[in-house]
């Protein structure tokens, strides 16, 4: 009889990572704080999707949640299809599997983002081999590689130095050497550069597209800062109080976004070819998880709320593959960045 | 020049400094204690004497030990001879110091170290235990134990120990030594049940310490990197957590050794060891002082080597600090 040992193929449309109605809360004494609310999105094979929103929104606990990373006060509904598979029903194991080896994660702080007490050399030799059968020698010449590639100079000594031995610039590039040791598909930066000089922060920008480009990994990119998305990313995904807002393609998004709070985000920049630049504030505030209102939850702040705004909201699609959490999108012309 | 050569000269100048260091420690350590003697009542002189001595005798006696030299002549006399190796000889008994540090210092280190042994032994998968199931039932009881375990006094438990484990279930010797020079299997038999005395403080310390070190480690940013790397919580924990914490290990367990030698002092009298512990209370009380002194001595130098044992081991462990 014929077993079926083989994996379902994704079918050639079908995208690499595919988010669906990620609903992420916190349980605490008190009861649970819901964080995120129906988050879908999907991210094709090598393409670079940039996710913006303010502080608080739920875009690291998003990325985490991918992982299987957050902690165990977290509760996750929803699906996450990664290359056919369910990863949120994933044994911990599989899952395991799959973390460091197709999808891998760059954190905000370089600083403390490796351990001080092994050296580099250690921790990537160590990613490598916990995914794929190769000798320490053979594993140590992959080091050497990646951090080649990364930009270290004379990487062969650099192996054996620590984490305190690096610049915070130089530990970022190690990271993302840590990040690509074994190919992955996908690659999650949760705001790699923040914590870095500006000039440093264009450097490891530039790194990450060229890398991605030349190896065809896909990058999600959690950034604040628009600028870099319009240079890197082929698409936008604005996120609100714990929901996609909208999600379009970044040539058209920038000139003509379609929600009020992504058109408020882009109209107020100086200009998109100034990097390093953090979100503009828009004025109000984000409303606390427990004061959700029923309907839109940017109502209080748009400049736009009219009556019916006070109805839930769901995720439109518009024309040119977009979608836009408002029902005046088609109505409103909205304006975006300032053309350079 | 290398990142391990520079190692190595770091490590090299701190030994030096460290040794060097310690002089004025050992010094200062033994004036205290010389000065002290000179508080405790009573005249060596007129137990030298004997019963029923005349004032002229022990006179005499006075003129010939020295004793009716000014204080700090008398300690300057013995630190002179100290540095160049002569300690002298015990007033009462005759024995050279350095013969009686020899015949005692085995037996206090034995127990000492033994009980260091048992408390890591203990404390180590104790705190292990406790980290790895943080917030259970499990956690809690040891902790509670732990915490009851640092409040209770060593002789305290050391009585209940006899009681028990000697005196009704006669598995250990009440008291009594054997030399671990003589007979060293009879010795670590005779020496169980002081090492288990000593070592109950010992065991809640490090089960505690480690416990919030290792909980403190899995919640930093780069164990989430290690999982976002897709390591086994097992690796995690055994390969890189226990290497995280091992610098903060090793200082408890050298702080241990100091507070356990000192104890040694108390459960050395409560077992009736012929401990240098039981020496020094001794010579004490007989106002004996060149065996205080070579005593006190002996236990100083122990406790400044195995400091700088941990200061070592802990660059060896920790890369940043030879940087420091
Ligand atoms: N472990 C946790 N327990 C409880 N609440 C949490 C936890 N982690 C995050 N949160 C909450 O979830 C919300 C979203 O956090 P998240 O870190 O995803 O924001 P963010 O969009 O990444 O913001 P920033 O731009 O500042 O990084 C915040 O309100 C935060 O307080
Ligand atoms: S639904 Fe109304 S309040 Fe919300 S963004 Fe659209 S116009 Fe503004
Ligand atoms: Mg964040």
């Amino acid at each position: 009889m014929a077993q079926h040992t083989e994996r379902p193929r994704p079918a050639q449309d079908t995208p690499l990572l595919s988010v669906e109605n990620l609903s992420i809360s916190f349980a605490h004494p008190g009861g649970e704080t819901a964080i995120t609310r129906d988050v879908s999105f999907t991210v094709a094979a090598g393409e670079r999707l940039g996710v913006v929103g303010e502080s608080g929104c739920g875009k690291s606990v998003t990325g985490l949640a991918l992982l299987g990373l957050l902690p165990a006060t977290a509760r996750v509904r929803g699906a996450i299809h990664f290359q056919g598979e369910d990863l949120s029903r994933l044994p911990a194991s599989r899952l395991r599997r799959l973390r460091g080896s197709e999808i891998s994660m760059i954190f905000q702080e370089p600083m403390s983002a490796l351990d001080p007490v092994f050296t580099i050399g250690e921790q990537l030799t160590e990613t490598l081999r916990s995914h794929r059968k190769v000798s320490r020698k053979e594993a140590r010449e992959r080091a050497i590689e990646a951090l080649a590639e990364v930009g270290i100079p004379s990487p062969a000594q650099r192996l054996n130095d620590y984490p305190y031995q690096f610049s915070g610039g130089m530990r970022q590039r190690v990271m993302i050497a840590m990040a690509l040791i074994c190919r992955p598909k996908l690659v999650i930066a949760d705001e790699p550069t923040t914590a870095l000089d500006v000039t440093v922060q264009a450097q490891i920008i530039d790194l990450l597209r060229e890398i991605s480009d030349s190896t065809g990994t896909a990058l999600l990119f959690i950034t604040h800062d628009l600028g870099v998305v319009a240079e890197t990313c082929s698409r936008l995904l604005t996120m609100y109080a714990g929901e996609v807002v909208e999600s379009a393609p970044v040539d058209s998004v920038l000139y003509r976004p379609r929600h009020p709070y992504s058109s408020g985000l882009l109209c107020s920049l100086p200009g998109l070819s100034e990097r390093g630049q953090r979100l503009p504030s828009i004025a109000g505030r984000v409303p606390a998880p427990d004061r959700m209102p029923r309907g839109c939850r940017f109502q209080a702040r748009c400049p736009h709320a009219t009556e019916g705004c006070e109805q839930p909201q769901p995720l439109q699609p518009l024309t040119d593959h977009r979608l836009a959490r408002c029902w005046r999108s088609a109505e409103l012309t909205l304006p975006g960045a300032v053309t350079p | 020049m290398t990142t391990a050569v520079k190692a190595n000269r770091v490590k090299q100048r701190m030994v030096v400094s460290r040794l060097l260091q310690a002089l004025p420690i050992l010094v200062l350590a033994t004036f205290i204690v010389f000065s002290l003697m000179q508080l405790i009542p009573g005249d060596v002189a007129v137990t030298l004497a004997g019963e029923n001595a005349s004032a002229e005798r022990i006179a005499q006696i006075r003129e010939a030990y020295g004793l009716n030299q000014p204080f700090l002549a008398q300690y300057g006399d013995w630190l002179w001879r100290a540095a160049q190796g002569d300690l002298g000889a015990s007033l009462l008994s005759g024995e050279p110091v350095a013969q009686t540090i020899a015949r005692t210092f085995p037996n206090t280190l034995l127990i000492a170290f033994y009980a260091v042994l048992l408390s890591v032994l203990v404390g180590v998968p104790l705190g292990i235990l406790a980290a790895t199931r943080a917030g259970s039932p499990l956690d809690s009881g040891i902790m509670g134990a732990a915490s009851l375990g640092v409040a209770v006094p060593n002789f305290w438990f050391g009585m209940i120990l006899v009681l028990y484990l000697a005196l009704t279930f006669k598995w250990f010797p009440a008291t009594g030594f054997v030399s671990p020079r003589e007979d060293f299997s009879a010795a670590l038999w005779y020496a169980t049940l002081p090492a288990l005395a000593l070592c109950t403080n010992g065991v809640a310390e490090i089960a505690r310490q480690l416990r919030s070190s290792l909980v403190e480690i899995q919640s930093s940013q780069h164990v989430r990197t290690l999982h976002a790397k897709g390591l086994s919580p097992a690796r995690i924990l055994w390969k890189h957590g226990l290497k995280n914490v091992s610098v903060n290990l090793l200082t408890v367990v050298g702080l241990l050794f100091n507070k356990i030698l000192a104890a040694t002092v108390v459960v050395e009298a409560v077992f009736a060891i012929p401990g240098v512990g039981s020496s020094i209370v001794n010579a004490v009380l007989q106002g004996d002082f060149p065996v205080v002194q070579g005593a006190v001595l002996a236990m100083v130098v122990t406790v400044i080597l195995v400091n700088l044992f941990t200061d070592l081991a802990c660059t060896v462990l920790d890369p940043r600090i030879s940087e420091a």
